[in-house]
């Protein structure tokens, strides 16, 4: 898979470039208007691609070992009556036993089950918070169906309250917070860690990359046809996909060129940077995209452009083209449990979808695209489990957790960090007071970055924001 | 429920006409909440309980199925929908659960469109849901209309019992319909009351002041039972401050029986709603102030309202009630979650069985008729390969009303239909 590794290369090449040059604009593309060839900036430095920089940073935590505890690596793997050790907000050890470092804090995990953090791969948390009232609903920039120009990270708003839920019901300890689906490029999404801060930067995940947020289907041609334009059908979605790439494709090579030979500096576009970054493998596309048929012109429509989709979302008909989704670069497939009915192109959802991605061999992951649904991943996984084994697929509990973790962090490409429980991964660590697969299960303990942050038994270990601070119910168990 | 076996698609089965059947060998869960009793008998004669429990005498002649020492428990019944009258929400034309642009309101009787072809309804019953409470969906005023009881047996016959209550808006929403405040909707309430009182003194003299009138003749008409009591009133509520309204309104109208639905502050006035003897059929796991509303929302609102003595049972209200009711078994086994959660109150699992079947029932009062399986009820049985409120658990066996149900879905023929995705011989629409 070829835009992974390309990606991450330049993601590295980014980071270190907008080290140098801050948030602004830097002087070669000013003052080198003349220069001859091979006197531009350089690839991705003639402006910051990291304006918003992350400013998140780990709280302490104690060095902390976990005993006698039934272990979910992340990765398919299980260890019964294991121990994890982790410290300085990394991963350190894991195994049937792990020596306890001197002063580290040991926690017996009889009949408990410890798990990497749950990455929900599509949220609107921030953007389309609660309260649900017009004031705080930021996530469609509904007024033109490209609005590649937008970043969720600017309508994020990090007071709201199902961040808390999301921890201490759900054992969220990261997430894709994403525009909404009303455009064909609904603009860039941005990856968080779930730790309340005072600004969305304060929670953004350092290193991880942007995702361009596109949708195919009934939603685009909706919300224009009903404005009378383009698109009004989903040939108009595509046509005015493919226009809009054709554009992007051009916008990037001025720049390229610029940056590798130098002269007048092209006219920045915001929203074509964004293209431009999908193209250059830079930016994730997380594709909103319901119907079997769509999906596999969705994924001519990026060879033709030369991007890959990182994963549809929804993709309730995922399980029809399983194949095609493998064969295609192993695109992944972002999904509901039981999700269905609600709207014509989600009426052929299955509750057997996650598994039969799996028997094909595709990439496969739960999402919940909602503020309820992230409470319980863990459940939704649990059902299509059992919705498999019911149709005789037999997939183990520990293989199926890889839907909730380290799946959907290769499609956020920040499965180096995150993810699963290999040593040197962020301490991102989840202690159930059961088997998370049991409904009779909740999150005990919570830690991110190794950093102790919610924790059933001590009231003061529950996040509350600024919004619920002196309402009713104001630190209340939720 | 007649079985006119009309069934037109044919990936169904014909149930099978029996109607007496005995199922011994049981994990038997009454619904009432009282304690699961292993090694228990129900039988079902002419499609209604006979008797249930340890060392219940199978009758000579009855067909016995032996369920293994399995869960035996009553039908799902689900709580407040819009099962049967929704096939799919974003497609208005399969839609009836509002008029928008109808003189009508309280007048309105779901029951005419309930459709038993709809595909939630072998999907839930496929699930272990075998009845629902649908209601109409509020357009114009506070008053939405009358609902239904339904069985979701795969006959022609689906409705169990027309116009068991009327369902009206408070909060939020009813301030919206009657013209934009909370005072508003009172004065409409108190009107239409009043109104309804006028037309039950004198039918023939009431007049009919047409498409103008605050209240249609139909409308006051539909409101006579409500004033009079003999039919229950649903009030979706969620504020505190509104549920205390709406009791002192009830002060001026003694007859009225109210039931809250929704009800994610009612634990802020539970003695209140104890004492007014208003039974909730609440939201299980709302716990985000989703609007001003909700502020005090947490998933403990059922355990402390039903610790505090209130009747309270599951719903689905503004939670994709047209087609995911069977999500109450989930719900009902995170309240018994809680349970283990320190600083929380949930149910325990005999009370969180109860709240999705009994419960519901009594609070339209048709505890009488479905909702357990106590003597005389419906024989709506469910037999399940594990622990109902689990999630990885199944259905093996299906009874409504003593027949036996098929537990295909559409669904099911999707998923044979792409269990190996590529085409064979020919195209998967030749697959069937």
């Amino acid at each position: 898979m070829k835009h992974i590794g390309l990606a991450t290369v330049a993601l590295a090449a980014l980071v270190a470039g907008c080290a140098s040059n801050g948030g602004g604009r830097p002087a070669t593309a000013s003052t080198k208007a003349d220069t001859g060839k091979g006197k531009g900036p350089g690839a991705g430095k003639a402006f910051s691609h990291d304006p918003f920089p992350s400013t998140y940073k780990r709280y302490p935590g104690a060095p902390t070992l976990v005993t006698h505890v039934t272990i979910f690596d992340g990765e398919g793997g299980k260890i019964d009556d294991g121990s994890v050790l982790f410290a300085d907000g990394k991963i350190v050890a894991l195994g049937q036993t792990v020596a306890a470092p001197a002063g580290a804090t040991v926690i017996d995990g009889t009949g408990k089950t410890l798990t990497p953090g749950i990455i929900d791969i599509h949220s609107h948390l921030g953007d389309y918070p609660t309260p649900s009232v017009p004031a705080l609903s930021d996530g469609n920039e509904a007024t033109g169906p490209i609005t590649a120009d937008v970043w969720a990270e600017h309508s994020v708003w990090p007071q709201d309250p199902g961040f808390s839920r999301a921890l201490t019901n759900g054992g969220v300890t990261t997430l894709q917070i994403l525009p909404g689906s009303a455009n064909l490029m609904g603009g860039r999404s941005v990856v968080i860690k779930n730790v309340y801060a005072r600004t969305e930067q304060g929670m953004k995940f350092p290193g991880a990359p942007y995702g361009l947020k596109m949708a195919c289907g009934e939603n685009p041609k909706r919300v224009y046809g009903s404005k009378g334009r383009e698109p009004s059908t989903r040939m108009g979605n595509v046509a005015v996909d493919r226009q809009t790439w054709a554009k992007a494709a051009e916008y990037k090579r001025k720049w390229d060129k610029y940056e590798k030979d130098g002269g007048e500096a092209p006219t920045r576009d915001i929203g074509m940077d964004t293209l431009a970054g999908v193209l250059s493998g830079e930016i994730l596309v997380q594709n909103h995209c319901y119907r079997a048929d769509e999906m596999a012109i969705v994924m001519d429509m990026a060879k033709e452009f030369g991007y890959h989709v990182s994963a549809f979302h929804h993709a309730v008909e995922a399980y029809k083209i399983a194949d095609l989704l493998k064969q295609n670069d192993n695109t992944c497939a972002a999904v509901w449990a039981d999700w269905w009915g609600f709207k014509m192109e989600s009426y052929d959802a299955i509750g057997e979808n996650l598994a039969l991605l799996q028997k094909n061999g595709a990439c496969a992951m739960i999402h919940s695209d909602d503020e309820n649904g992230i409470q319980r991943l863990n459940q939704e996984v649990a059902k299509a489990l059992a919705s498999g084994r019911r149709a005789g697929i037999q997939i183990s509990d520990a293989v199926a957790w890889q839907w909730l973790t380290i799946n959907p962090a290769k499609a956020l490409h920040i499965d180096d960090k995150t993810g699963s429980l290999k040593p040197g991964k962020m301490a991102d660590v989840v202690l159930w007071n059961g088997n998370p697969f049991s409904v009779y299960t909740r999150p005990e303990k919570v830690w991110i970055d190794g950093a102790l942050l919610y924790d059933a038994n001590d009231p003061k270990r529950r996040p509350v924001s600024d919004f619920e601070l002196g309402q009713p119910g104001s630190g209340d168990v939720k | 429920m007649k079985r006119l076996l009309l069934l037109s698609a044919a990936l169904l089965a014909t149930p099978v006409a029996a109607q007496t059947v005995a199922i011994t060998n049981a994990k038997l869960v009454i619904g009432d909440g009282s304690a699961p009793i292993e090694g228990g008998t129900v039988v079902v004669r002419d499609g209604r309980i006979v008797a249930a429990g340890r060392g219940v005498a199978v009758p000579g002649g009855v067909e016995t199925v032996d369920a293994g020492g399995r869960w035996v428990t009553p039908g799902i019944v689900a709580g407040f929908t819009r099962m049967g009258i929704v096939e799919v929400d974003g497609v208005d034309e399969t839609a009836d659960a509002g008029a928008k642009t109808s003189p009508f309101h309280a007048a309105i009787d779901i029951a005419s469109a309930v459709n038993a072809s709809t595909s939630s309804i072998p999907l839930n019953r496929a699930e272990g849901v075998t009845r629902a409470i649908v209601a109409p969906d509020t357009a114009g005023s506070i008053f939405a209309g009358m609902g239904a009881v339904i069985d979701l047996g795969a006959d022609r016959s689906p409705v169990t019992r027309p116009r068991a209550f009327q369902f009206m808006e408070y909060g939020v929403d009813g301030g919206r319909a009657a013209g934009g405040s909370r005072p508003a909707a009172i004065a409409m309430f108190r009107n239409a009351l009043a109104q309804a009182k006028d037309f039950a003194r004198d039918p023939n003299h009431y007049a009919d002041q047409g498409k103008e009138a605050l209240l249609t003749r139909a409308d006051a008409e539909a409101l006579v039972p409500v004033a009079n009591g003999k039919m229950p009133l649903l009030v979706h509520v969620e504020r505190a401050s509104d549920m205390l309204a709406l009791i002192d309104l009830k002060r001026d109208f003694p007859a009225v029986k109210m039931v809250f639905v929704g009800a994610a502050e009612g634990w802020l006035v539970a003695p209140q709603l104890v004492a007014a003897r208003i039974p909730v059929i609440a939201s299980a796991l709302t716990d985000l102030p989703n609007s001003f509303d909700q502020l005090g929302s947490t998933q403990s609102n059922v355990g402390r309202m039903k610790a505090a003595g209130v009747l309270v049972g599951l719903g689905m209200i503004n939670d994709n009630e047209a087609r995911q009711a069977r999500l109450e078994k989930q719900y009902a086994g995170n309240l018994v979650a809680l349970t283990k959660l320190p600083g929380a109150t949930g149910l325990d699992w005999n009370a969180a069985f109860a709240a999705i079947t009994s419960v519901p029932a009594e609070a339209i009062g048709m505890g009488d008729e479905i909702g357990s399986l106590k003597a005389g009820r419906r024989g709506d049985v469910v037999v399940w390969d594990g622990d109902p409120l689990e999630l990885g658990t199944g259905v093996a066996a299906v009874y409504i009303d003593g027949v036996k149900q098929p537990l295909r879905t559409r669904q099911d023929a999707l998923r044979d239909r792409y269990m190996v995705p590529q085409e064979g011989a020919l195209p998967k629409a030749y697959e069937r």
